[in-house]
């Protein structure tokens, strides 16, 4: 059921994230509807509180303050006697109220398939997809022996198993050789032990009847279509719709408090709106972007436990998230320092520190998660993990984002001798239109031009890119917003969630650092014009507001192009921005940084100077 | 607003602890409520299943899974010694010419045989496992089959991180004051079944030492990042610790680094030396916050047993908090103000601030989420 503003005029909608339950207020305001309030509370889904409800209680109370200073009226109030009170009559009460939650963890997966990057990676593309974390994916050739893969499922406590393998009419002995494992692992679902954990088959159909036999008495089985019915196809749909049910029905309802927020997530004719896992209200909307405009959109949400990805690339809009469980700017920190290693955090930071010291300020923001960064040097440094978590996790989701591998690719002639494979990624940054930003260090970063440094570090886009960042960290409550109103969602989408920072233009190949590498010439709208032969390895920003095009004229030297065609010269507007347009002569592909370390702190130091990232003294 | 909820450690002479111990599965409770227990006591134990040996018979007898039920020797359920027969063919025609006999490679049970696969899967013996009481109190209630609640009074302090399970000893200290280092020097053969406590910082060579001469678990202010990884051998990537075999339990109280043990949290091992304490090193930061534990049982009455109900540390003025972030980091200070409105501080973060007064009577601007409410 979808409503507009009849029905529809003041809307509260919380993500109940592991850390921080984070409300927004949704009005219909001077006939638009507008984001006009955010307030926010520690998540209370453990020990002391064991209650979500009691978060999400105390994130609307502080909305409830600032609409009253607000409007300048004592009367406004959103819940009475600790429930929401829908629809709103006058002063009190909301139309509706929806949320989305990924605290205690999320939804916690397994997934299982005959060949791990086939049918396999079908099942984590399903269970990703549906906003899960994937703890492991077990297949009949993952090399594991079969006891070992018996005491791992038996360790693991998922939320949910979705089981995968096996073509239509193909194998039938090693789908079930893989159930009587389950079987015999006699998994216990994570949360609560009164009932039996949920086991989605969506496999071969001539083996469901083995699987009944097999699975059917020990786990809650239920029969889906198979994931992979043919080896070019992928029908990843009612497996993912699946899971979604059974996180409403099983998972949630065991989590602490989670009985109560199913009841209050209620529309304006009091209809139930399903908790949505955050990651897939993301997802939602990040679809929608790419869709609506017709466009190329790669999206990151980097948190403080994990850092997920989402793209929609090709004509075909393919989408696809990844979520890097232990990439995260707070409880995971550590892990990034242990995968990146020091020397590539340290080749972000323009100064100077003692190597111990940075590794036991990491291990302390580990420990004590939520502390924000005070000191400038600590902002930088943070910064700087902020660059290899966003880099990792975007590697993560180029080997997985890929084409169904083990096909048979017809090839013509020019491709016979491009050697070029089924399963290779789709991630194109050279066709790549927008690239968005979330998550606290991107979206809170003290200047936007923070973000815009950190994103172009971390991703590397080529060519030409827009670059954005979700304002204050709201496309989690409006994915599910959409659920019951798609108006309102796109509406404060575009107006208060969506901040355009600007676009990024960076030539692709190599070059001798001091040599002409970009001709750039830019009609700006206020008649000023920008013209420059750029030298390789550096960085120009030209202001240019958001909503406000430069016409620009761009011309590569030996060895750079800018797009796809290969084109070394283009005329093109180039969108502005909060920050504006930044040119990126510093090459791609590889895209390297001195070696030697005092030579990289000052090109560092250079770059972040023009980019106005930080205060001049701390780059002197 | 003149309160705010925080992050916080408890840090009291005095407190109601009530502890679940409670078996991984069913099994079997062997005390009953009323009953007063030490530590080193077994409450609970059951047995846990034995391992699964996925076994393919049909494969090893050389007959495809269909065939396999004429040859089986063999039920599910059904008790296995090693080299039980489990199946065999009749050999060349039917008389034992070359015959053809799998036998089982465990002792144990047969779990399921599959005519599908061919793959029958066997199950090793079952392996006890006890749960013991952990502190010396009164078992106030019993869950049936699954294990007990036990209750005391303590003195009881929250450490930050740990590492290493659980164990118990008596309280020794080795810092003349907060600040000190634990030194090699002061670890001998006294120290052995002991928890020792150092002041500011316990180095690699000195938690060997420790770990050489017999000492239980040692208590610290802070532990480096680097003496951790030679310690464990691994780096820690997420906060999720406790289950370490390294022959030793720590328990770091302030953080990373050397920093100060705070006055409360020494003065009150002090204040106990010699006493039995239990600890632990479990920690985890994320889904369902766990900290390690210094427990010092105290005397007490039944009629004492009435546990606080909790509740979220408050910030309010006159709050005494520790800095948990640079600058002031470890520092101990009372809340003095609480403003209301955003304030940016040098990084240009804009944050809810405190202002916070130290015993010197120096005040400071802090962010509220660098500062942590020590609980009494």
């Amino acid at each position: 059921m979808q409503y507009d503003e009849k029905r529809l005029t003041r809307i509260v909608a919380t993500d109940c994230g592991s850390t921080t339950t984070k409300a927004i207020l949704i009005e219909w305001v001077d006939g638009e509807f507008r984001q006009t309030l955010r307030g926010e509370a520690p998540t209370t889904v453990e020990a002391p509180l064991n209650d979500v409800t009691k978060g999400v209680i105390n994130a609307t109370q502080e909305l409830e303050e600032l609409a009253r200073l607000k409007y300048h009226n004592p009367n406004i109030k959103f819940m009475e006697n600790g429930e929401f009170v829908i629809p709103r009559k006058g002063d009190v009460g909301v139309d509706a109220y929806v949320s989305t939650s990924s605290a205690g963890g999320g939804l916690q997966m397994m997934v299982t398939g005959v060949v791990a990057a086939m049918t396999g990676e079908s099942a984590e593309r399903a269970a990703l997809g549906a906003g899960a974390i994937v703890m492991d994916l077990i297949a009949s050739n993952d090399r594991r022996m079969n006891y070992e893969k018996i005491e791992r499922i038996r360790q693991l406590r998922p939320d949910m198993i979705l089981m995968a393998g096996g073509e239509d009419g193909g194998t039938v002995k090693h789908v079930v050789e893989m159930a009587e494992l389950v079987a015999s692992a006699d998994p216990k679902p994570r949360l609560g032990s009164g009932y039996k954990l949920p086991v989605i088959y969506a496999g071969n159909k001539d083996a469901r009847e083995e699987i009944i036999k097999t699975l059917g008495e020990k786990v809650d089985l239920i029969i889906t279509d198979n994931i992979r019915p043919k080896l070019e196809i992928e029908n990843l749909l009612p497996a993912r719709e699946k899971i979604h049910d059974l996180f409403m029905e099983h998972v949630m309802k065991q989590a602490p408090g989670y009985n109560k927020l199913m009841e209050w997530t209620i529309g304006p004719e009091h209809e139930q709106v399903p908790i949505m896992p955050t990651p897939a209200a993301v997802g939602n909307i990040m679809q929608a972007i790419a869709k609506e405009e017709q466009i190329e959109v790669l999206g990151v949400d980097i948190g403080g436990a994990t850092t997920d990805i989402f793209s929609v690339f090709t004509k075909d809009f393919v989408f696809n998230r990844t979520v890097s469980a232990n990439l995260g700017m707070s409880y995971s920190i550590s892990n990034v320092l242990a995968s990146a290693g020091l020397d590539n955090i340290m080749r972000w930071v323009p100064f100077d520190i003692n190597e111990n010291e940075l590794r036991n300020m990491i291990k302390n923001k580990m420990i004590r998660p939520t502390t924000v960064p005070s000191l400038l040097e600590e902002l930088v440094l943070e910064q700087a993990i902020a660059k290899e978590a966003l880099r990792l996790a975007f590697e993560q989701h180029k080997s997985f984002a890929s084409s169904l591998k083990g096909m048979q690719k017809q090839r013509d002639i020019s491709e016979a001798f491009s050697q070029s494979l089924s399963g290779e990624t789709i991630v194109n940054m050279l066709t790549l239109d927008l690239l968005v930003g979330s998550g606290g260090v991107l979206s809170h970063a003290p200047r936007r031009n923070q973000t815009v440094m950190m994103l172009i570090d971390a991703f590397l886009p080529e060519g030409i890119t827009r670059l954005s960042v979700d304002s204050i960290f709201m496309m989690p409550h409006l994915g599910v917003l959409s659920e019951i109103s798609t108006k309102a969602a796109t509406e404060v989408f575009n107006k208060d969630c969506m901040v355009y920072l600007g676009t990024c233009v960076a030539p692709v190949g190599k070059g001798k650092i001091g040599k002409p590498a970009l001709y750039a010439k830019l009609e700006l709208p206020d008649g000023s014009v920008f013209e420059e032969d750029i030298p390789f390895g550096e960085i120009r920003l030209i202001p240019c507001e958001v909503g406000q095009k430069a016409k620009a004229t761009l011309k590569t030297h030996k060895g750079l192009i800018l797009d796809q065609d290969k084109k070394k010269e283009i005329t093109v507007d180039l969108h502005g921005g909060i920050v504006g347009i930044v040119i990126d002569t510093r090459g791609r592909q590889p895209f390297v940084l001195p070696t030697e370390k005092s030579e990289r702190i000052a090109a560092l130091k250079k770059w972040m100077k023009e980019l106005k990232a930080y205060p001049e003294h701390i780059l002197v | 607003m003149g309160q705010a909820y925080s992050a916080g450690l408890t840090v009291t002479d005095n407190i109601i602890l009530r502890k679940e111990r409670i078996l991984p599965l069913k099994g079997q409770v062997v005390v009953k409520k009323g009953d007063k227990v030490k530590a080193e006591d077994v409450v609970a134990e059951t047995l846990l299943p034995g391992k699964v040996i996925p076994f393919n018979l049909a494969n090893k007898l050389g007959v495809t899974p269909q065939q396999l039920e004429n040859y089986i020797k063999i039920q599910p359920g059904q008790k296995i010694t090693k080299n039980t027969v489990l199946a065999a063919n009749k050999g060349l025609f039917g008389l034992g010419i070359m015959k053809n006999e799998v036998l089982s490679p465990i002792d144990g049970e047969v779990e399921n045989i599959s005519s599908v696969t061919g793959q029958i899967l066997l199950r090793e013996p079952k392996i006890p496992v006890q749960v013991k009481a952990f502190i010396d109190g009164l078992v106030t209630d019993v869950i049936e089959d699954e294990g007990v609640i036990i209750e005391n009074k303590s003195a009881y302090i929250q450490g930050i991180f740990g590492l290493g399970g659980e164990t118990y000893g008596e309280l020794k200290i080795l810092a003349e004051s907060p600040d000190d280092e634990l030194d090699v020097a002061k670890i001998d053969a006294s120290c052995a079944g002991k928890i020792i406590v150092a002041g500011a910082f316990a180095a690699y060579h000195s938690i060997d030492i420790a770990r050489k001469n017999g000492v239980k678990a040692i208590i610290t202010g802070g532990l480096d990042d680097q003496d951790i990884k030679k310690l464990l051998g691994y780096d820690i990537g997420v906060a999720i610790t406790g289950h370490e075999n390294i022959g030793i339990t720590i328990v770091c109280t302030e953080g990373f680094g050397k920093i100060n043990m705070a006055n409360k949290t020494f003065e009150l091992l002090k204040r106990f030396e010699g006493h039995k304490t239990s600890i632990h090193g479990r920690t985890q930061i994320r889904a369902g916050v766990i900290r390690p534990e210094i427990i010092i049982p105290l005397e007490f009455d039944e009629k004492e047993l009435v546990a606080k109900t909790s509740s979220m540390p408050v910030l309010e003025i006159g709050t005494v908090i520790r800095i948990i972030r640079q600058p002031h980091f470890g520092q101990i200070a009372k809340v003095t103000a609480l403003p209301e409105e955003l304030t940016k501080v040098e990084s240009e973060t804009l944050v809810r601030v405190l202002e916070a007064e130290f015993e010197d009577g120096t005040r400071t601007i802090l962010p509220r989420a660098n500062v942590e409410v020590i609980e009494s």
